[in-house]
C-alpha cells in the first residue's frame, strides 16, 4: 500500500512508521523514561493515547532494566521498541545491549532471536554539552549481532524504522537530535531496504561518503564546489552495518578519491573502515572528516570545534583533490 | 511431606549431582570412566566450569513447583536449574564438551547453557545480567495475558549490582509474574559475601521494596518445595513478584579449576554435613523408609550420565563455518 506523499518532520515520520506497525502487529510495544507523555523529543506523541500504557510503557530511570527487559520481552513473544532518550544514557545500558541483545541469538545456537529496537538519539543539540551530544555509532558497529540504522530524512526515518521494525534482530536505530524538526515529504507505504546507501548527487571527481547529520553539510560543501567546477559524488549510507560496500566501492572506483565524513569523533571513527576498506579493495586514494578526538564543549565557540561545516568539508574535499 | 514427593525431589537432586561430579572430572582431563584422569589428554570439557554442587535444593524444590511453559533465567552456575526445568542432560553434556549436538550446537559451552523449549532462556556469564531478562519476560507474559511465571535465579553477589535494583523494582512497580530467587551460597566468586554487603541481606532489600520474601535453608529441599510452592501459586494468582531467599553453600570452588582454598577447610567440612541429598536422605531414613531406594535412585541418576558422557564424547564438532552461523542477518548478512 502507498498513499500520497504528505509534509512531515523527522519526528512525525518516526512516529508514523511505529504507529503503522503498531496496528498491524500487537506484539509491538515501547517502553523507556516519559513515553507516557509522547517522548522528550515528541517522536511518540500521540502513541499513547492511541495504544494505551500497557503498549506504550512508562519506566522508570533504569536503563539496564529497560534494555534488558526488552531482551526478556523479545524473547517471550514481544518486539520491544526500547527508547534510550540519549545515546549517551545508553552507556548505562551497554550489558544489556553488547552481552545480553547482540550475542543471545549467536551464543545459545540460534535458540531464539531477539527482535528490538533500540533507539538512541546521537548528536550535538542545542547547548547540551559533554554527556547529551555524543555520536557513537562506532561502538555499536564495531559489535557483532548488531544492525546500525542512521537517517538523515523524514522519508528514511519512516521507511528505515519500518524495515527494522520488520527485521527480526537487535537493531541500534540512531535518529540525530539535530533533526527532529527537519521538514520533508514521506511517501507512506514506502519502506526503506536497510543496508543500502543512497546517491544524493552525482559527480566524478570526488565521492563523499556520510551519514544522518552530516548529509546536509555535505550537500552545501557540493554545491559549492560545483560552482568552481568540481563534481562531487554525495553518498548517504542510512545503514553503517551492514553498509553499502557495493554502492561505495562501485562510486570511488569511478572517481578514484573517496572521503568519508561524520559527526563523531574521527579517531576510530566508522570512517575508518569505509576509509581503510576501500584502499584495500580499490587502491583509491581516502580520506576522513571526524570530530577532534575531545569532548563536546557548551560555549558555542567550543562546541564549534566538534561540528561539521561546509567549509570544513569543503577544505578536507580540496585537499584530497590535490 | 508424601514420601512420593520426596522420592522426586531426591531424584532430581541426585540427577544434579551426578552431572556436576561428571562434568567436574571431564574438566579435569578425566575420561568417561568416572574418576580415571588421563594423564596427558585434553579436557572433554575445556571451558569455565561453575559447579553448583551442593546448592541443588534449590533448584531441585523451586523447579518441581513450575510448568513447563514457565521461563527461567539463570546465572553462570545454571546446570542445576537446566536440569531442574526439564532439560535432557545427554545434550547438556554435548554442549559442555562443545559438541554439534549440544544445545547451544558448541557455541556457549556450560556459562551458555540453555534450552528454550523448556522455557530455560539461559545461564548468563554476567552477573545479575537475567534479573532484567527475567523481568522482562514476565512482562511480555502478563502484557499477552498468558497464565505462567517466571522464575528468576541469582547468587547472593548480584545483590550488590546495580541491576538488582532495577529489576526488583521494575517487577512490584508493573506487578509482574515473577518469582526471583537468591541462591546465597555466602561468597561471590572467591570473597565471603557478608562483608561486602551493607544492611540486613537481600531479603530485607526486597522488603525494602515492598516485595514479600521468605529467608530459608537452601539445603533443606522439603522446605524450599513448600515455599516455592506457596510462591509460585501467589505469583501465579496475579499477587505480583515474590522474592525467596535460599541459603545454601557451594561446595566447590568460583570455576572448576579454583580449589577453593581461601576457605577454611573446617568450614567446608562442616558445610558437608548439611550437603543436600544427605539431609534428605536423613529425613527419609527417620520417617521410616528404606535407604536402598535412595541408592538405587542415584545408581539410576550416575547411569544417566554415564550415558550421557558417553554419547557427549563420540559425538561430532561443529563444522568451522557454522562460526557465521547464527548471527543477526539483516540485510548483506556476515563478512568473513
Amino acid at each position: 500500500m502507498s498513499a500520497a506523499a504528505t509534509s512531515m518532520t523527522y519526528a512525525q515520520a518516526a512516529c508514523l512508521a511505529l504507529a503503522e506497525a503498531m496496528r498491524a502487529d500487537a506484539a509491538i510495544i515501547a517502553l523507556g523514561e516519559d513515553l507516557g507523555r509522547g517522548g522528550v523529543f515528541g517522536q511518540y506523541r500521540g502513541l499513547p493515547q492511541e495504544f494505551g500504557a500497557q503498549r506504550i510503557i512508562d519506566t522508570p530511570i533504569s536503563e539496564a532494566n529497560i534494555m534488558g527487559a526488552a531482551v526478556g520481552m523479545a524473547l517471550a513473544g514481544l518486539k520491544p521498541v526500547v527508547e534510550m532518550r540519549v545515546i549517551d544514557f545508553a552507556l548505562c545500558a551497554m550489558d544489556e545491549i553488547v552481552n545480553q541483545a547482540a550475542k543471545n541469538r549467536y551464543m545459545f545456537g540460534g535458540q531464539g532471536r531477539v527482535a528490538l529496537i533500540a533507539r538512541m538519539p546521537i548528536g550535538i543539540w542545542s547547548a547540551s554539552a559533554a554527556q547529551h551530544s555524543q555520536s557513537l555509532e562506532a561502538w555499536f558497529a564495531h559489535m557483532p549481532g548488531l544492525t546500525v540504522v542512521t537517517p538523515a530524512t523524514p522519508q528514511d526515518n519512516y521507511g528505515l524504522l519500518k524495515s527494522s521494525l520488520a527485521s527480526g534482530d537487535p537493531i541500534i536505530y540512531m535518529e540525530h537530535k539535530e533533526l527532529w524538526g527537519v521538514e520533508g515529504m514521506v511517501t507512506p507505504g514506502l519502506a526503506v531496504p536497510l543496508g543500502r546507501a543512497n546517491c544524493l548527487r552525482e559527480g566524478s571527481d570526488l565521492t563523499l561518503v556520510t551519514w544522518s547529520r552530516g548529509v546536509t553539510p555535505a550537500l552545501e560543501a557540493a554545491a559549492s564546489m560545483a560552482a568552481a567546477g568540481i563534481a562531487v559524488e554525495v553518498i548517504d549510507l542510512r545503514t553503517l552495518w551492514p553498509w553499502d560496500r557495493e554502492a561505495v566501492f562501485a562510486s570511488a572506483a569511478r572517481t578514484g578519491r573517496l572521503l568519508v565524513v561524520h559527526e563523531a569523533v574521527q579517531v576510530a571513527g566508522f570512517g575508518a573502515e569505509i576509509a581503510a576498506s576501500a584502499a584495500e579493495n580499490l587502491g583509491c586514494k581516502v580520506a576522513r572528516l571526524g570530530a577532534p578526538r575531545i569532548p563536546v564543549g557548551y560555549a558555542q565557540v567550543l562546541e564549534n570545534e566538534s561540528r561539521l561545516s561546509a567549509a570544513k568539508i569543503e577544505a578536507s574535499a580540496r585537499a584530497l583533490l590535490r | 511431606m508424601p514420601t512420593q514427593r520426596l522420592v522426586q525431589l531426591y531424584r532430581l537432586m541426585a540427577r544434579i549431582r551426578a552431572f556436576e561430579n561428571a562434568a567436574e572430572i571431564a574438566s579435569q582431563g578425566g575420561v568417561a570412566a568416572w574418576g580415571l584422569a588421563a594423564a596427558g589428554k585434553p579436557a572433554l570439557v575445556r571451558g569455565p566450569l561453575h559447579l553448583s554442587t551442593g546448592q541443588e535444593a534449590v533448584a531441585a524444590g523451586v523447579c518441581s513447583n513450575l510448568m513447563r511453559e514457565d521461563l527461567l533465567t539463570s546465572t553462570h552456575r545454571g546446570h542445576g536449574h537446566t536440569l531442574a526445568k526439564g532439560a535432557d542432560s545427554t545434550k547438556m553434556m554435548c554442549e559442555l564438551f562443545g559438541r554439534a549436538t549440544g544445545y547451544n550446537k558448541g557455541k556457549g559451552g556450560s556459562m551458555h547453557i540453555a534450552d528454550f523449549s523448556v522455557g530455560m532462556l539461559g545461564a548468563n556469564g554476567v552477573v545479575a545480567a537475567g534479573m532484567p531478562i527475567a523481568t522482562g519476560a514476565a512482562h511480555a507474559l502478563k502484557i499477552r495475558k498468558l497464565p505462567n511465571i517466571v522464575a528468576c535465579f541469582f547468587g547472593d553477589g548480584a545483590a550488590n549490582r546495580g541491576p538488582f535494583l532495577e529489576s526488583l523494582n521494575w517487577a512490584q512497580v508493573y506487578r509482574l509474574p515473577v518469582l526471583f530467587v537468591c541462591e546465597d551460597n555466602r561468597i561471590s566468586a572467591t570473597t565471603p559475601t557478608g562483608p561486602m554487603t551493607a544492611g540486613e541481606g537481600v531479603s530485607a532489600r526486597a522488603a525494602a521494596l515492598g516485595i514479600a520474601s521468605v529467608r530459608l535453608d537452601g539445603n533443606d529441599v522439603e522446605a524450599v518445595d513448600e515455599a516455592a510452592r506457596q510462591l509460585v501459586a501467589e505469583v501465579r494468582g496475579g499477587g505480583g513478584p515474590r522474592f525467596l531467599h535460599a541459603v545454601t553453600y557451594r561446595f566447590k570452588g568460583h570455576v572448576s579449576v579454583d580449589p577453593g582454598s581461601y576457605r577454611d577447610p573446617c568450614e567446608v567440612e562442616a558445610a558437608l554435613e548439611f550437603d543436600p541429598l544427605l539431609v534428605a536422605r536423613r529425613k527419609w531414613i527417620a520417617d521410616g523408609n528404606a535407604g536402598a531406594v535412595l541408592d538405587q535412585i542415584d545408581s539410576d541418576a550416575r547411569a544417566e550420565i554415564d550415558a550421557a558422557l558417553a554419547v557427549a564424547e563420540a559425538a561430532p564438532w561443529p563444522e568451522a563455518g557454522a562460526a557465521y552461523e547464527d548471527i543477526a542477518d539483516t540485510g548483506a548478512g556476515v563478512w568473513k
